[in-house]
């Protein structure tokens, strides 16, 4: 078995699997925070995805995508703790 | 011999994240969640990003950028870990049923959401209600909406 084929049938399938649970906690919740946290885990599995699918396709330029999103993801857990922080009422 | 290896680390950070994602679905209460999730999801991340480094050995920008990406997910992953942390327990997010102790119970200011670190102090500015059912211990898991 060669790595390539190793990336496209084991990575990415478990990758894809843990996108599915982390979206079934989204989803459930129960509170806000919860889905905050869930989200910035999903955008850490798409850095994650977007690295082994720049390695399978040859294409190191995907990479610049992985710095902006996990920029956004940084920014967006920091916003969304800052603003629930300061509402009054949950 | 560079095939054995790509293949080791990304194993291992699959297997981290995968092991990430069932702790975000199985544990009990926020608290716990996020101790599993941030942890493992950086240190997968971190190791498929050296698989890529090593991928491409004749391009020194795709290693300059897999160590940056690195360098930033370590330096913001606790931060932001502990903002929504320090969020999560001044808006009432129950801990666990079975959780021993809480030692941060009654220091935050519920008003202006300072820290205190001695007791006594804490007790004076922020007094506290002999209602029982105001402490954070939830009676089961998952009750808050």
């Amino acid at each position: 078995m060669t790595l390539g084929t190793y990336f496209d049938y084991v990575i990415l399938p478990i990758l894809t699997l843990s996108v599915l649970l982390v979206f079934v906690r989204i989803a459930k919740g129960p509170s806000v925070v919860d889905r905050v946290v869930a989200l910035d885990v999903m955008i850490t599995i798409g850095i994650g995805i977007i690295t082994i699918y720049s390695i399978r396709q040859n294409e190191e330029v995907l990479l610049d995508v992985a710095i902006i999103l996990a920029l956004i993801a940084f920014l967006g857990t920091i916003a969304f703790s800052y603003y629930i922080e300061k509402q009054k009422d949950d | 011999m560079i095939n054995i290896i790509l293949g080791f680390l990304s194993t291992i950070g699959a297997l981290s994240i995968l092991f990430a994602s069932i702790g975000l679905i199985r544990m009990p209460d926020f608290y716990l969640r996020l101790s599993v999730t941030v942890k493992a999801s950086t240190l997968g991340v971190g190791l498929f990003l050296i698989c890529a480094a090593i991928m491409f050995p004749n391009d020194i920008s795709v290693t300059t950028k897999a160590i940056a990406i690195i360098f930033f997910l370590i330096i913001t992953a606790p931060v932001a870990a502990h903002m929504i942390a320090r969020t999560a327990y001044i808006t009432g997010t129950p801990l666990w049923k079975e959780t021993v102790i809480d030692e941060l119970h009654g220091m935050y200011n519920k008003e202006t959401h300072e820290l205190k670190s001695d007791p006594e102090e804490a007790e004076a500015e922020n007094p506290p209600e002999t209602d029982s059912s105001n402490g954070q211990i939830a009676d089961s898991e998952e009750t808050t909406e």
